[in-house]
């Protein structure tokens, strides 16, 4: 074979390419293959679908309103749109791909059969408002979920309809202002951590509550006699994160809690982090009044590019007359109801000795059932010896790389003890004027999605790393040596990294740019 | 414990290099008093995947699968036949798997989509710019009040009571902290939706009205005249639409004035799920809003090589930036449904959604003539697109609805059901029709509910 170099051949059009490595004329890189928008491809009379065409002498009783101007979409056929997202999709970076060390957000293996149970068509072809004897199965779906959820926690009752974290979040703040508001109690202030997610404080503010930051201490802890000093009759609750966002348990939630209650007010724990202590910890023993669940991150429902979630919200009893319906709750003798609209003033007489006083509905229908199937799924096939080996495997991981790289990066907390699921490094040691951000677009170029950067904010360059229960001792070993590699260029001031990644579908890409004059729909140029 | 890489070697050798001698070393901080030893009681242990499908099939099967009787349930909730490829795309481990986009460089597929999402939501609605979509409608509905509120400084809302009454209860639930809602408590029962008395209601405290369309009876009417009268208020309008195919038979709201339009992208793409999830859409009509917008924005930009490539944008506005003065709290999208809606949508394309959106017309038209011949039934709506109201004439549609799926027939929703304390509206009947329903259904939904309505089982409703 003839190189193109040897033939004389040449390019015949400009290719935008600085590297000078690949000049093909099409821009494609053998399987990297450039895409166009669909705008750009598609036709307004394409379609990959079959239906009647329209009749347009069938009676029509749409009031006058017929849409006649042109919507402005465009359509593929089916092989071109099964291309165009295929093609997409190799653009994109998976767990499915390789190893994903997001610290807080927590990418593992996504297996499968979750996804095979919840397509089910008893579970995904089933309308929410179908009559109730129509939907048994569905209803012991969500029953059985909130059993694992309450033995796990160690709570009460549990909220099913959050739809993610985040408004899981503000289910339990809700609970907790409508439990103080029917003791006739007004107060104002939440408490937050400062290494809390950014969610807390804006959840906090969005249930009309005035946000107060509380120290961490040089251990990266919640300061416990700064909390103390803070408590009084205007706060609401104290939210906290455990294990917290350095990665570290709090030792002292129990202390806390109960300073928390002899002050009148209650305990929020953002339970992000429970993949840490799944089957190890119940936070109930722990004196927490609500808690919700990231069923993506604890129970491995897949992330989708950013969502959907879910975040059912567990509660202990005192805030469990309050809640959003529906509902589960346990009763005396064990057994674990769901409770819906109808019931609801019922059971609340019966169970709760009192009125149910809902703070309100917070979604429409039943909450993230395609997402309850896939959690259910899951803890069905690790069964309660399994999840207490998914936290104990999370957690040597994440030790093991805090372990392996303290000697070359900056660990602000490896002497607080040994860390949970995630290690926290900092980028103090750089030259160069490198920063976290190079090292993680360098990580980019060795194969791995980079881990989490610039949280917590109490750390300068933070740079957080999760690897979870399902990577393998080979996989981290590997992912080791490239971290300590790019820290150690870091270190010495490798301009190099400046310009990574190298090889990735772009390089980097200008967000100032992007902010400062949006464009964010697909316009026609002008002809 | 297939899901679990490591082995007992692997755990000892790595347990060396960290210098404990035993994974509880590594819970050294948690108190004794909340330490769990072994296993947690009352749960079972793992399961192999043949057990766990058994087990998981068990309970499927319990449920009545809406596509193998006659269905008619709507009321924001629609079943649209998706095509195949929708669901290929979408379990494509790098779309399903992938993180949000926080690395661009590395999540252009997921970006790209996002924007071709954003351009497809935005001219559906008729509105300059659309967001990477929310949890869901109703969720929506109350971030469009609260968006109202920022943009007009005023803390009232008005809210149409014939708005979705779980969509005006999350308004309602949100709102008692923040600011004032006033809401009809249901809707007039009558054919067209009483558009003079929602305007009355507009004052100048009025950050916004929202009204939905179709509505929650099915009726639709044009809203030019009251985005006008809310516009001389200095108030917003909002309108919110829980059936995106309707948009490719009837004027866009963006065309009839609406500023902000919300609404739930289920039917596309999505499925039923027994609720969820769900697509949140967001639109607005005027760009100079984009920075009161919550949620995810996608906006196009280039890389060091000067190729064009996405980025997630204007995040300037959000939690992790803004903390508690974020104009939200919310940390995520629809992400994987928003594909499935946009693969959908890219599917059946300009051309596709028209026919679609005829199709349900006709057959819904079809219903509508068939169930209004039934002796005691009679039809509500002067016009719909695929969903109206029957009354039974004195029948408690709630019992109606019960008997229909004892003789295997899904045959809608009982407005009793969505508005438990109006009295006048327990004999109605939300009826709901798509390309799925066939002729067949329709008669035998028609056939069964003459049959039921002649028997003397179903009492009379409380008039």
């Amino acid at each position: 074979m003839n190189a193109p170099n040897k033939s004389g051949w040449k390019p015949q059009m400009e290719v935008a390419d600085a590297t000078g490595e690949t000049v093909t004329t099409t821009g494609n890189r053998a399987l990297m293959l450039e895409e166009p928008l669909l705008f750009e491809i598609g036709h307004a009379q394409t379609t990959g679908v079959d239906l009647p065409e329209i009749d347009a002498s069938a009676p029509r009783r749409l009031a006058g309103l017929e849409r006649d101007e042109p919507i402005g979409l465009v359509g593929l056929t089916e092989p071109e749109a099964v291309r165009h997202y295929t093609r997409l999709s190799r653009q994109n970076y998976g767990i499915d791909l390789g190893f994903f060390p997001l610290g807080s957000c927590t990418m593992k293996h996504n297996p499968r059969l979750n996804e095979k149970m919840a397509r089910l068509p008893g579970f995904a072809d089933v309308h929410p408002l179908q009559p109730v004897s129509t939907v048994q199965g569905a209803l012991e779906v969500m029953n059985e979920l909130a059993h694992w959820l309450l033995d796990l926690t160690g709570m009460n009752a549990v909220a099913m309809s959050p739809k993610a974290g985040a408004h899981g979040e503000l289910c339990g703040i809700l609970c907790i202002r409508a439990a103080l508001e029917a003791r006739g109690d007004a107060r104002e202030v939440v408490l937050v951590p400062e290494s809390a997610h950014g969610t807390n404080p804006a959840t906090a503010a969005f249930a009309n509550y005035r946000v107060e930051n509380i120290p961490a201490t040089p251990q990266g802890r919640v300061d416990l006699e700064a909390l103390k000093a803070r408590l009084g009759p205007d706060v609401a609750a104290v939210m906290i994160t455990n294990p917290n966002t350095c990665g570290l348990f709090e030792p002292d939630l129990r202390e806390i809690s109960d300073a928390v209650h002899e002050a009148g007010g209650f305990v929020y724990c953002d339970g992000a982090n429970f993949n840490a202590i799944v089957g190890r910890v119940r936070p109930g023993d722990l004196g927490v009044d609500a808690m919700h669940i990231n069923l993506h991150k604890t129970f491995s429902t897949p992330h989708g590019g950013g969502g959907p979630g879910s975040g059912p919200v567990v509660l202990s009893e005192a805030l469990a007359p309050f809640m959003p319906l529906p509902y589960t709750a346990r009763t005396k003798d064990g057994v674990v109801h769901l409770v819906e609209e109808e019931q609801a003033d019922e059971f609340a007489r019966t169970h709760f000795g009192g009125e149910m006083s809902s703070f309100g509905r917070m979604t429409a229908f039943h909450g993230q059932m395609g997402m309850f199937t896939r959690a259910l799924t899951y803890m069905l096939s690790h069964g309660a010896d399994g999840l207490k080996q998914v936290a104990e495997d999370a957690v040597l991981n994440a030790n093991y790389i805090l372990r392996s790289l303290e000697d070359v990066l900056h660990a602000p907390y490896a002497d607080s003890g040994p860390c949970m699921h995630e290690a926290l490094f900092g980028d103090k040691d750089f030259g160069g004027g490198l920063s976290t951000l190079d090292l993680a677009k360098g990580m980019i170029d060795e194969g791995f999605h980079p881990m989490t950067v610039y949280f917590p904010l109490v750390v300068h360059g933070a740079m957080l790393v999760e690897p979870t229960e399902t990577e393998s001792k080979a996989t981290i070993d590997q992912f080791i040596t490239a971290f300590r590699s790019l820290a150690e260029r870091a270190i010495a001031g490798d301009e190099s990294l400046k310009q990574a990644p190298y090889f990735a579908p772009r390089r980097r890409l200008d967000e100032t740019a992007a902010a400062r004059k949006p464009k964010l729909k697909w316009e026609a140029p002008e002809a | 414990m297939r899901y679990l890489p490591l082995t007992d070697t692997d755990r000892s050798d790595m347990l060396a290099k960290i210098g404990a001698s035993s994974i509880d070393d590594l819970f050294v901080d948690v108190p004794e008093v909340a330490r769990l030893d072994g296993p947690i009681r009352g749960l079972p242990m793992h399961a192999s995947e043949m057990a766990v499908e058994r087990h998981m099939k068990r309970l499927a099967n319990k449920n009545t699968v809406a596509g193998d009787v006659p269905f008619f349930l709507g009321a924001g909730a629609y079943r649209h036949h998706v095509p195949a490829s929708v669901d290929t795309v979408i379990q494509r481990g790098e779309f399903l798997t992938a993180y949000t986009p926080y690395q661009p460089e590395i999540a252009q597929g997921t970006l790209q989509m996002l924007f071709e999402f954003q351009t497809q939501v935005a001219n559906l609605y008729g509105c300059a710019v659309a967001n990477a979509s929310l949890y869901d409608g109703s969720t929506a509905c109350w971030e469009a009040v609260a968006m109202a509120t920022r943009v007009t400084r005023k803390k009232r809302a008005v809210l149409s009571g014939a708005l979705h009454p779980h969509y005006s209860e999350v308004v309602k639930t949100m709102a008692q902290f923040t600011g004032d809602v006033i809401a009809d408590s249901a809707p007039a029962i009558q054919a067209d939706p009483d558009m003079e008395g929602l305007t009355a209601r507009i004052d100048e405290d009025t950050a916004c009205v929202v009204v939905q369309y179709p509505d929650i009876l099915g009726r639709i009417t044009d809203l030019s005249a009251l985005a006008d009268a809310a516009h001389d208020k200095g108030a917003l309008l909002v309108v919110v639409n829980t059936e995106p195919v309707a948009l490719g038979a009837i004027k866009s709201p963006g065309e009839m004035g609406a500023d902000i339009v919300v609404g739930e992208g289920q039917s596309l793409g999505v499925g039923l799920q027994f609720g969820g999830p769900y697509l949140g859409l967001f639109a607005v009509r005027d760009a100079k809003h984009v920075r009161q917008m919550p949620g995810r924005l996608c906006g196009e930009t280039v890389d060091a090589e000067g190729k064009r490539g996405f980025v997630l944008t204007l995040s300037t506005r959000e939690q992790h930036i803004r903390r508690e003065k974020a104009t939200s709290n919310i940390c995520t999208n629809s992400g994987l449904c928003a594909l499935a809606f946009s693969v959908h949508m890219t599917l059946l394309g300009e051309k596709g959604l028209r026919e679609l959106a005829a199709e349900n017309h006709r057959l819904a038209c079809v219903a509508a003539d068939r169930l209004a011949k039934v002796p005691g039934v009679s039809l509500l709506n002067n016009a719909f697109f695929n969903e109206f109201t029957i009354m039974l004439d004195g029948k408690p549609a709630r019992e109606v609805v019960r008997s229909l799926a004892d003789r295997g027939v899904l045959g809608g929703v009982s407005l009793g059901r969505l508005y438990p304390g109006v009295e006048r509206l327990q004999q109605a009947l939300l009826v709901a029709v798509t390309e799925t329903t066939t002729e067949d259904d329709i008669e035998t939904l028609a056939s069964q509910l003459e049959a039921i309505i002649k028997e003397s089982g179903i009492k009379e409703a409380a008039q």
